[in-house]
C-alpha cells in the first residue's frame, strides 16, 4: 500500500528509496577520490550508497555514477501546487468563441525578450506549424498574431503592443543562466505599468524553466512550462477575454 | 564513395543558378562598404583599444567619418592621409582623433597617388601578419596531427573565459577535436566589439581578441599534451562580422561560424548590411586559412526537417558561391546540416541518412559541418543519449567531416563537464566500431535512400532556378528559408551601410582577391 503521507521513490520494491546521481569533483580520480564521492552521497541523506562507475575525466576532474537509497519520504497529501487552471478548448471551439464574444479578431503579439536569442519557445506556440503537430496561434482564424521573433527589447515590445492594439502579451525566455531571465521579465512589468497598459493586457510568460508560481509573483497572468502547446495558450486567452468581458461588463452596470 | 547514383548535370546545373544568384547580389557588394568593414580595415592595420567611455577607437574614428558624410572614400584613405601628414603610426594618430587633437577631415589632402601607394604598404604589412599566423597553423598541423575525421567538435559556454579555457583543455584531454566557445547571447547584435578578457556572460563568453588570445593559449598548450592540434572556433557573425574575422585571423582561430545569410534570416540583420560584411568577413577567413562554418542547421530548427530538406541543400549551393567569390576553397567550406528529424518520424533514420549521403556527395571536397539533434531533445536524458548515438551512426556511415557532438542534456542547460564526457566517449565508442561500415554498404537501386536524395536535389534546385529568377534578396523577403520573411530595408544595421565612391580606398580587398587562398 503506497502511504500518501510518506511517498518515497521506487527502484524496484515499494518504498525502496532508490536515486541514481551522476556528478563530477574537481580533483583527479583515486580511491580517497572514490570514498569522496560515497561520503557526499550519504551526506546528501542517502543510505546503503554504492559507487557504481568512477572514473578520470581528465587529469583534474572524476566522474561518478553513484546509487543510494533515500530515506525520506514525502507527504503527497500536503501539496499543492499553482498551476494555470484551464480547460482547454478545440482549436475551432477557440475561434467560434472569439467570432462571437469578441465580434473582431484577437490580437496578440509574441517575443523572445532582451538578451535571449532563442526563438525555438516562442515559434512553437506561434508559428503555422506549431510544434509535434501542434498548430500555432497564427494558423488561427481569429487571432491576430505578431512574433516578433528573438532579441526584442521592451521597449519595442510596448511599441507593438501599441501599434496591433494587442490583447495579449506572450512572453518567452529560454536562458536562465545567473537568473536573466527573471531580470528580464521584470523590466517589461515595470514598464508595461509605467506605460498603464499593465491591466489592459493578457501578459503570458512561457519557457522550460517558467512556473506558473514565478509567473504570477513576477506580475504575469499565467505561466506555462514545457509540453504547453498553442491550443493551451490559446484557451487561457479566450478565458480571460471571457473573464475580463465579465468583469467589465459588472463594471458598467455598477456605474449606471 | 558515391552510393546514391546522383545526375551530374543536375548539380552542375544547380551550382550555374546559385552562380548568377550570386552574381547579383555581388553588384550590390562592390558598390557598398559598412561601418564594419571600415572598422575592420582599421583592426588589420593593429588599431587597437577602447577610450574612457570603453567604446573602442575603431567605432569613434569609424563614426566621426560617418557623420561627416566621408566614409564614401573609405577610411584608409582619410586615415592614411593623416599618417602622411603627421608622420604618426596608425594608433598615434587614432588616439590623437580621439582625443580631439587631430580632425582627420580638416588635415590638407596629400596627392591621391601618395595615398594610395603608402596604402597599399601599410596593407601588404598587415597581411603578412596573417600569412604568419597561417604558416604557423599549418606548421602546427605538420608536427602535431590532428584529429581524425568526423572530428569531434565541443562547445564550452561558461561565460568566463578563464573558466572556459579550463573546461577547453579538459575536453581536449577528453578527446575532442574542436572547441568552440559559444558567444554570450545578444552579441550579434551589438554593432562594437567588446575589449579585453572577460568574465561575465550569458549562456557564453564575450567573443573579444583577448578572449580569443587566451583560449589560443589553452588550446595550443593542451595540444602539445595529447600530441594533437585541437582547432579553436568562434562566430564571425553578426553585425561585427568582418571584425571578429580579423581578430580570428590575427590570434589563429582555425574554424569560424561564418554564413551569408544566417544574421539575416535569424538575427534579423539588415540584409544590404550582411551580404557586404559577409563578403570582407570571408576574404579575411579565406586568406587566414580558416575553416568557415555555414549555419544551414538552423533552418530546420523553424522548418520541418524533411518538407524543407532541400532549402538546406540550395543554401549550401548558395553558400558556397559565395565563398567561392572571396577566393575560398572547397576544402575550407565546412556547409552545415542537422539531424532534426522528429524521432516519431518511420523510418526517420533513412530519411536523414539520404540527406547526409546527399550533402557528402554534392560537396566532396568540403569539410561537411553536421550538427546533433536540438528540437526534439527533451528533459530526458537518457533518450538524448541514444538520439545522439542514432546521429553519431548516421555520421560515420556517411562521412562527416566536423562532427558537432550532441550533448544529452541539450535540453536542460550548457554542457557539464561530464555531460562532454559521455558524449565524446559515446561518439568514440560508435566511430571505433563502425569505422569501415562505410565502405561495406551500398544502397539499393532506386531504393527509397536514393530516391528520396534525388528529390530533395531536384526540389533543391527548382528552388535555385526560382531564386535565380526572383533575385536572392526577394526570394529572402518571400521567406523560402527557414519560413522567415526579411525585407530588404528592414532589420538592424542598414544606418551602418555606406554607398562606395568612385575613388573608394580599401587595398586590402585586391591584395586579398590576387593572393587568393594561396597566399602568394
Amino acid at each position: 500500500m503506497i502511504d500518501a503521507q510518506h511517498v518515497k521513490p521506487y527502484g524496484d520494491t515499494l518504498n525502496d528509496g532508490m536515486v541514481q546521481l551522476s556528478f563530477t569533483l574537481p580533483i583527479p580520480l583515486s580511491s580517497t577520490a572514490k570514498e569522496a564521492a560515497r561520503q557526499l552521497v550519504a551526506n546528501m541523506g542517502l543510505e546503503e550508497v554504492a559507487v557504481a562507475h568512477a572514473e578520470g575525466i581528465s587529469d583534474t576532474f572524476s566522474f561518478f555514477i553513484v546509487y543510494g537509497k533515500c530515506s525520506h519520504g514525502v507527504n503527497v497529501a500536503e501539496i499543492t501546487v499553482p498551476e494555470v487552471t484551464l480547460e482547454v478548448l478545440p482549436k475551432k471551439e477557440i475561434d467560434d468563441f472569439i467570432r462571437t464574444h469578441l465580434n473582431r479578431k484577437l490580437n496578440v503579439v509574441g517575443a523572445c525578450i532582451e538578451s535571449d536569442a532563442h526563438t525555438v519557445g516562442i515559434d512553437a506556440i506561434m508559428n503555422i506549424k506549431g510544434f509535434n503537430g501542434h498548430k500555432g496561434l497564427e494558423s488561427y482564424h481569429e487571432i491576430d498574431a505578431v512574433n516578433m521573433g528573438a532579441q526584442v527589447t521592451c521597449e519595442e515590445v510596448i511599441r507593438k503592443v501599441y501599434e496591433v492594439k494587442a490583447d495579449a502579451i506572450l512572453i518567452s525566455q529560454v536562458v536562465t543562466q545567473k537568473n536573466i531571465h527573471i531580470a528580464n521579465l521584470t523590466r517589461l512589468v515595470d514598464m508595461l505599468e509605467a506605460e498603464g497598459v499593465r491591466d489592459k493586457v493578457t501578459l503570458v510568460v512561457g519557457g522550460p524553466r517558467i512556473s506558473h508560481e514565478l509567473a504570477k509573483e513576477l506580475g504575469y497572468d499565467a505561466g506555462f512550462s514545457s509540453n504547453t502547446y498553442a491550443e493551451h495558450v490559446a484557451s487561457f486567452l479566450v478565458q480571460e477575454v471571457k473573464r475580463k468581458n465579465v468583469r467589465e461588463i459588472g463594471k458598467e452596470q455598477v456605474n449606471l | 564513395m558515391k552510393k546514391l547514383n546522383l545526375d551530374q548535370s543536375i548539380i552542375d546545373r544547380g551550382r550555374q543558378y546559385a552562380k548568377q544568384i550570386v552574381d547579383k547580389v555581388q553588384e550590390h557588394i562592390d558598390a557598398h562598404s559598412t561601418v564594419t568593414v571600415e572598422r575592420s580595415v582599421l583592426r588589420l592595420l593593429g588599431i587597437d583599444g577602447v577610450d574612457q567611455a570603453g567604446v573602442p577607437l575603431v567605432n569613434g574614428i569609424v563614426e566621426e567619418l560617418h557623420s561627416a558624410g566621408v566614409l564614401g572614400k573609405g577610411v584608409m584613405y582619410w586615415l592614411v592621409n593623416g599618417i602622411l601628414n603627421t608622420k604618426l603610426s596608425p594608433q598615434q594618430l587614432t588616439e590623437c582623433v580621439i582625443n580631439r587633437e587631430i580632425d582627420l577631415v580638416q588635415l590638407p589632402r596629400v596627392s591621391e597617388q601618395e595615398i594610395k601607394n603608402t596604402a597599399q604598404r601599410l596593407a601588404i604589412l598587415s597581411l603578412q601578419k596573417i600569412k604568419e599566423r597561417r604558416k604557423e597553423r599549418e606548421e602546427l598541423i605538420a608536427d602535431l596531427g590532428k584529429g581524425q575525421e568526423p572530428m569531434l567538435y565541443v562547445i564550452v559556454a561558461t561565460g568566463n573565459v578563464y573558466e572556459d579555457a579550463i573546461q577547453a583543455q579538459a575536453a581536449a584531454r577528453q578527446g575532442a577535436d574542436i572547441i568552440a566557445v559559444i558567444r554570450t547571447t545578444g552579441q550579434s547584435l551589438l554593432d562594437y566589439v567588446p575589449y579585453g578578457a572577460t568574465t561575465t556572460g550569458f549562456g557564453g563568453t564575450y567573443a573579444t581578441q583577448a578572449n580569443f588570445q587566451i583560449l589560443r593559449q589553452a588550446l595550443d598548450e593542451v595540444g602539445k599534451e595529447v600530441n594533437r592540434y585541437i582547432y579553436l572556433t568562434n562566430y564571425c557573425s553578426g553585425l561585427c562580422m568582418p571584425e571578429i574575422a580579423v581578430m580570428g585571423a590575427l590570434e589563429r582561430l582555425d574554424v569560424m561560424l561564418n554564413d551569408s545569410m544566417y544574421g539575416i534570416i535569424f538575427r534579423d540583420i539588415n540584409m544590404k548590411r550582411t551580404f557586404v560584411d559577409q563578403y570582407f568577413s570571408r576574404l579575411i577567413n579565406g586568406y587566414a586559412g580558416i575553416i568557415i562554418n555555414t549555419g544551414e542547421d538552423n533552418y530546420l530548427t523553424t522548418a520541418d526537417a524533411i518538407g524543407s530538406a532541400h532549402t538546406v541543400l540550395a543554401s549550401e549551393l548558395i553558400n558556397e558561391q559565395f565563398a567561392f567569390r572571396c577566393g575560398m576553397i572547397s576544402e575550407q567550406l565546412g556547409l552545415g546540416h542537422a539531424f532534426e528529424i522528429d524521432p516519431q518520424t518511420p523510418n526517420g533514420f533513412m530519411y536523414e541518412l539520404a540527406q547526409a549521403q546527399l550533402v557528402r556527395e554534392v560537396f566532396p571536397h568540403s569539410p561537411i559541418k553536421y550538427m546533433p539533434p536540438t528540437k526534439y531533445m527533451t528533459g530526458n536524458i537518457f533518450k538524448g543519449h541514444v538520439q545522439d548515438t542514432l546521429f553519431n551512426v548516421c555520421s560515420i556511415m556517411t562521412g562527416q567531416s566536423l562532427h558537432l557532438l550532441g550533448i544529452l542534456t541539450e535540453a536542460i542547460h550548457t554542457p557539464l563537464i561530464h555531460d562532454r564526457f559521455l558524449s565524446i566517449e559515446s561518439a568514440k565508442y560508435v566511430f571505433n566500431n563502425l569505422r569501415g561500415l562505410t565502405d561495406e554498404i551500398y544502397f539499393r537501386q532506386d531504393g527509397f535512400i536514393q530516391q528520396r536524395a534525388q528529390e530533395v536535389l531536384e526540389k533543391a534546385i527548382s528552388l535555385l532556378e526560382e531564386i535565380a529568377d526572383v533575385g536572392l534578396m526577394q526570394a529572402l523577403a518571400l521567406g523560402y528559408f527557414a519560413d522567415i520573411s526579411r525585407t530588404s530595408e528592414g532589420g538592424k544595421g542598414l544606418q551602418g551601410v555606406i554607398v562606395k565612391e568612385s575613388d573608394y580606398l580599401n587595398p586590402f580587398i585586391p591584395l586579398i582577391l590576387k593572393g587568393g587562398n594561396g597566399n602568394d
